[in-house]
């Protein structure tokens, strides 16, 4: 159970949103023209006639923004639908050159779907996808460079835009947080969509009400837009949630309105009240035939697929062994997911796993580098699991050479011949270093045998100092053991 | 279908238009012969007949992703009113 579960004096209440999420595509050129999708480009360099709302100029459909949406919708478990419509949606604001936005409607390209997300306690949880559309990014408005003005750089304008849109499913922010941590992996294993939240290539609009715990009843909803990242997403459900109980518990009604979340104060205030809400006035784009695609074209995309977050970690758990914690953690990322893998190929894969996000990634945080910019390599990492798991070099000694291998990303199994780092393992050899603690400590030897044996760790502790930490701590144990009595 | 005067007012906000307020009556009237002359459409029986997405019966072309275009800031502003630091500049709108 992971909804929440509101409660205040006067009853129980229920979180009941959804959310509308604009995925920017990964395309070279904008959805309607060839100027480039490059973001930090000087203003207004990345612009032609058709993004300018040029009079005359006529938008033609870049075929790979297409592909990039029936990836998507594949990814996101969903109808795709081989008919599709553009359509205008009129309204007026200076980023918007043209007056309208080419969108799709009524017939979207990619229809009902479901993800599964993770949860804290374990469980998973399918959110249903409404419906995922294609649709041009507005320009960019920038309020704060002088005064009186607003400064418009259409860069942005064109762009191509996946807004997929969830059905009301969420009933906690917890939720919503695991859906877009969840979205974000998805693209960016397939390559849609950077997943960007802070640059923006990911947008985030939610949708709240609330309802009598035990109801079935949709109420009135208010829309946040832009919310920009996963903490505030949650934040901003949580708190319009309560200001919504708030209201009803004093008689009041909700009105349905646009309002703004505010990073700072974590709260919502209205922005754009009912009487000045939007009439879009949607209409079939006259410049746009719609879009047929057929059974062979879907085949061929399903054909580059890549295996999604979800599928790698049931196979880290059924065929590694890997905990679903662990695997849920590794897969959240395909670049590590990929390092694990290679460092895991022929070794001890839970064993690998364990030392990735163990002292692996204690390490990058440290060093404050990136997973592709790591000085112990994917290999690297795997050799030193084999040097233990084979019994070559103890848990002491791997975690020196792994000190040594992130200072210079050298090969572990040449550091530890270079500075003669193998464990011992010949008794022989163990039970001289034993018998020589032994004789050098007969009032420790005593007290042991008086019954103090909780010296057995002392004695363990210079047998390893006197063999450099090369012994094997088993056998040390057992040795000492039987020579002790 | 009849256009009543609070939507003629409505539509020219919509559209950003600005009519005087004697100019409304006229205007009501003009959208509404336009409304019932397209309506006699509505005498053409289209039971079973597809709706007519282009007269053009051809396929959609797709443009190839590459970039083609772009790298003309100059032209993209020459007809603006107000342009700084090669950005078009309006009067402030925040909402």
């Amino acid at each position: 159970m992971s909804g929440m579960i509101i409660e205040t004096a006067k009853g129980k209440w229920e979180i009941v949103c959804g959310l509308e999420i604009h995925c920017q595509i990964i395309s070279k050129s904008k959805m309607f023209s060839g100027a480039s999708t490059h973001y930090g480009s000087d203003a207004n360099e990345n612009v032609s006639f058709v993004d300018a709302g040029m009079p005359g100029m006529l938008p033609t459909l870049n075929e790979h923004c297409v592909y990039q949406a029936v990836k998507t919708g594949l990814g996101l478990n969903a109808q795709i639908n081989k008919y599709s419509e553009f359509s205008r949606k009129n309204y007026f604001y200076a980023d918007l050159p043209q007056g309208y936005q080419i969108t799709q409607f009524k017939f979207p390209i990619v229809g009902e779907g479901a993800i599964s997300i993770d949860l804290s306690d374990g469980t998973t949880k399918d959110i249903r996808i409404e419906r995922m559309h294609i649709e041009q990014d507005a320009g960019k408005s920038i309020h704060d460079m002088a005064p009186d003005k607003s400064f418009i750089d259409l860069n942005r304008a064109g762009v191509g835009l996946m807004e997929i849109v969830t059905k009301p499913d969420f009933r906690s922010p917890e939720e919503a947080g695991a859906f877009l941590r969840k979205l974000r992996s998805i693209v960016r294993y397939l390559g849609t969509c950077d997943g960007n939240m802070d640059e923006g290539s990911m947008r985030c609009d939610v949708n709240v009400s609330v309802r009598p715990l035990g109801s079935d009843e949709l109420r009135t909803r208010c829309e946040m837009k832009n919310v920009n990242s996963v903490k505030f997403v949650m934040q901003a459900i949580e708190n319009e949630a309560k200001r919504h109980i708030e209201v009803y518990e004093s008689g009041g009604t909700i009105a349905q309105e646009t309002r703004q979340f505010d990073p700072s104060t974590g709260q919502t205030k209205v922005m754009r009240k009912k009487e000045f809400a939007h009439d879009y006035r949607y209409f079939p784009e006259p410049d746009l035939l719609p879009l047929v695609l057929d059974d062979a074209y879907i085949e061929r995309v399903k054909k580059d697929m890549v295996e999604l977050p979800d599928a790698k970690k049931a196979r880290f758990v059924n065929e590694l062994g890997l905990t679903a914690y662990d695997a849920m953690i590794i897969c959240e990322n395909r670049e590590t997911a990929d390092f694990f893998e290679k460092a895991a190929k022929g070794h001890d894969a839970k064993k690998v796993a364990n030392w990735l996000m163990g002292d692996f990634f204690a390490m990058l945080n440290e060093k404050k580098v990136e997973l592709k910019d790591s000085p112990v390599s994917a290999e690297n990492l795997g050799k030193l699991v084999e040097l233990v798991t084979s019994n070559v070099i103890n848990g002491k000694t791997a975690k020196d050479v792994f000190a040594i291998m992130a200072e210079t990303g050298g090969d572990p199994e040449k550091i530890v011949e270079e500075k003669g780092l193998k464990q011992v393992t010949d008794s022989g050899a163990i039970e001289a270093v034993i018998d020589e603690v032994i004789a050098s400590s007969p009032e420790n030897v005593a007290a042991y045998k008086a019954g103090k044996t909780a010296l057995m760790g002392w004695f363990v502790g210079q047998v390893m100092k006197a063999s450099k930490g090369k012994a094997n701590p088993g056998m040390v144990n057992q040795l000492l053991k039987s020579k002790l009595g | 279908m009849a256009i009543d005067t609070e939507t003629v007012k409505r539509v020219a906000f919509l559209s950003r238009l600005k009519i005087e307020d004697d100019k409304i009556k006229e205007a009501e009237d003009e959208f509404n012969k336009i409304l019932n002359w397209v309506e006699q459409l509505n005498e053409v029986n289209t039971d079973g007949v597809e709706p007519l997405v282009s007269v053009n019966d051809s396929h959609l072309i797709l443009r190839e992703d590459a970039v083609s275009d772009g790298n003309q800031s100059q032209a993209v502003l020459k007809n603006a009113p107000q342009a700084q630091y090669g950005y078009f500049t309006v009067p402030k709108v925040v909402e």
